[in-house]
């Protein structure tokens, strides 16, 4: 997985509410058995005007002009502000990988679904929650400031915006280290292998009937 | 020793290790694992040169991209074909027993966990779906996990999580004999939000809940991930054991009585501390009906659609309107005035064997409107059809004019050939209606069997009692 240490980027805001991982990545899609390459058919329904299917090339279609993603002005953004509940429905990882295909490394919203929010971790993006009051003044500043950029500090648990303002962040301590040093947290745990077996051979005596 | 709660005992009991860091290493039991979600995972063990940590712990059968008609001629989607195909070959070199396509036992994975008495009460229960929250319904800490989780569990036999707060769901009273498990979730999901559940486990109890089957409850937790939990549960009862006595892989003999006593042990202690409860009122649920992109969005089939004007909050305001909008659909509109064109019955809430035989006691003797293109019936598994073609189910659908298909996921998702044209609008009883999930363009209305069969034979959403008087 890619460290994520700080990061100094343009916002693009996504102004809708519960937007769920069918819409961030619709299930055509989810048909690769690889992890890699789902950037151009992020939001696919949303972003094009006509219907995608695997195998496109995607340079080819032609781009929805009201698609928040498809202006201009947000080129290159690495951030992205969103509503209420976002990455809700399911469980897909392609939500994820299709994100950070895309470039994005940061969400801010004032809640994201809880699967949808651990998977990110475990890709190298970094979900922060903030008030609703807060996320609201951050679209409002996008819409009126082309070019909006702001700075992302993990360490420090800080975001910098342009008016001077320094806004501080929560982090779980074990998602912040893994995402800080880039860690695969499978290795982690294999480091407990023997607690693992330990409490098998507890569990054994207790509820046999589970490892028949 | 204090109180403690369904969700602290099943926490407890597979806590290998407290990190000290606000997470917990906590241990699997049953890892199911299907087509969409797995290939990466055995990707990363193959590149990492791990194996399994406990062959036996999994079980593995692909339903997502499955055809739901004649199956001797395979998959026609090749990407599709290729995804089922990495299963088999991921399942054969790992040693993972696998229900294949053409297996009697192939299903949905959450309906064939519970029918193998491959989930059981007391158990942690994982796989790479976010309904895996059903198998909760067995007293079991169930939920689910993305691809980089499912190879974390098939590694290493765990989780790293952090434990959930608690919330109790009290479903007091009885409901209308017409009402069932879905109406009660939807209800529940109209109530507290789709994000009312987020950062919760939620353990649905009361009389209400105490009164459904199995199946009844399986339907429940299956949409609590609707509400934004990523686990339900109902605690154990004499219902559950007596489902789950003589399953495939349920325990027999002195065991059988063993894992019993314990099992009866897995219900919220008296004075458990909850983090929040919520009370319903079960006389008050009527049939429900969903009118917009989220689940959430649901009246009572005796309801209007709600005026997005009548909400306070702005962005609630603005998701109805662009709700309706994408809907095709007017505020104020009665609800028994929607007409779909296409009804499915099926998908891992709603395809077990008494939904089957609810869908089916209306469809009897009566026809599918005209202006249903298409109504079709998916059982949850091939032990699902069997049984139900023991029953003459098939032939009372066939009459009445629904197509009887072949076991899947189906028009829930639409990633097999089944799937909704732009601008159809659709009686569904699957659990999500987002923007394209039935099909790019698809309108999908959430509601129970009885309610999608009664949609059918009328042309309309109807109230299903209206056709259940005078039986």
């Amino acid at each position: 997985m890619e460290k994520f240490q700080t990061l100094t980027a343009i916002v693009a805001p996504m102004d809708r509410a519960n937007v769920d991982t069918d819409a961030i990545i619709p299930k055509q899609f989810l048909k690769s058995i690889k992890r890699s390459g789902f950037g151009p058919n992020l939001f696919d329904e949303w972003r094009y005007l006509d219907h995608g299917e695997p195998g496109m090339d995607n340079s080819q279609r032609p781009l929805n002009p009201d698609f928040v993603l498809n202006q201009p002005r947000y080129a290159g953004a690495k951030i992205l502000i969103a509503r209420e509940n976002f990455g809700c429905g399911s469980s897909r990882e392609h939500a994820p990988w299709a994100l950070e295909d895309y470039g994005f490394r940061v969400i801010i919203a004032p809640s994201f679904a809880d699967i949808f929010f651990n998977n990110c971790f475990k890709n190298g993006i970094l979900p922060i929650v903030l008030d609703a009051a807060a996320v609201d003044k951050f679209f409002k500043a996008v819409e009126t400031t082309p070019g909006y950029r702001m700075t992302v500090d993990l360490q420090n648990q800080v975001i910098l915006i342009p008016e001077g303002e320094t806004i501080s962040f929560e982090v779980d301590t074990f998602r912040k280290h893994c995402l800080l040093n880039g860690l695969d947290d499978i290795g982690l745990t294999l480091q407990h292998v023997d607690d693992i077996k330990a409490y098998e051979q507890k569990r054994k005596q207790q509820a046999p009937w589970l490892f028949n | 020793m204090t109180a403690q709660t369904l969700y602290d005992k099943l926490w407890q009991a597979h806590e290998v290790r407290d990190n000290g860091d606000g997470t917990s290493l906590i241990y699997i039991d049953r890892h199911l694992v299907h087509e969409v979600t797995s290939p990466q995972a055995f990707e990363g063990l193959r590149l990492a040169g791990r194996k399994p940590w406990r062959t036996a712990a999994n079980l593995a059968t692909p339903d997502h991209n499955v055809p739901t008609t004649d199956r001797n001629k395979g998959i026609a989607d090749p990407v599709s074909r290729i995804q089922v195909e990495t299963l088999d070959q991921n399942c054969t070199e790992f040693g993972i027993t696998e229900f294949k396509m053409n297996d009697v036992r192939q299903g949905i994975v959450h309906v064939i966990g519970p029918e193998q008495g491959a989930t059981l009460p007391g158990m942690t229960v994982v796989c790479g779906d976010s309904h895996t929250s059903t198998h909760g319904a067995f007293g079991a800490l169930a939920f689910g996990i993305g691809t980089s989780e499912v190879e974390h569990a098939l590694a290493t036999q765990c989780l790293i999580l952090k434990k959930s707060k608690a919330m109790l769901i009290q479903v007091d009273g009885q409901t209308d004999p017409a009402v069932t498990a879905k109406d009660i979730v939807l209800a529940i999901i109209g109530h507290i939000g789709t994000a009312g559940g987020t950062g919760y486990a939620i353990e649905f109890g009361g009389d209400a809940i105490r009164a459904l089957s199995m199946e009844g409850r399986m339907t429940l937790c299956n949409m609590a991930i609707e509400a934004g939990a990523r686990a339900g549960m109902v605690a154990v009862d004499d219902k559950t054991i007596d489902y789950v006595k003589g399953r495939p892989y349920a325990p027999s003999g002195e065991m059988w009585e063993q894992a019993v006593a314990n099992w009866r042990t897995l219900v919220s202690d008296a004075g458990a501390q909850f983090d929040k409860v919520v009370h319903i009122n079960a006389a008050d649920i009527q049939p429900q009906v969903t009118w917009g992109t989220s689940p959430e969005m649901v009246v009572g089939i005796d309801g209007k659609i709600p005026d997005p004007m009548s909400f306070s909050d702005p962005v609630k305001r603005e998701g109805a309107a662009a709700a309706l909008k994408y809907m095709g659909l007017a505020a104020n509109t009665p609800m028994n005035q929607i007409m779909p064109d296409k009804v499915f019955i099926g998908s891992c809430t709603n395809s077990r064997i008494e939904d089957l035989r609810a869908a089916a006691a209306i469809a009897k003797g009566r026809k599918v409107a005209s202006n249903i293109k298409l109504a079709m019936v998916v059982p949850g598994s091939g032990l699902v059809k069997q049984q139900a073609e023991r029953e003459g189910l098939d032939k009372i659908f066939i009459e009445a004019g629904f197509e009887w298909r072949e076991p899947g996921c189906s028009m829930c998702l639409a990633m097999n050939a089944d799937r909704l044209e732009p601008g159809e609008r659709c009686a569904s009883t699957s659990n999500r209606n987002f923007e394209g999930r039935q099909g790019q363009g698809g309108r999908t209305h959430l509601v129970s069997p009885a309610m999608a069969a009664a949609a059918a034979v009328s042309g309309h959403f109807i109230d299903v009692r209206e056709l259940q008087i005078g039986k």
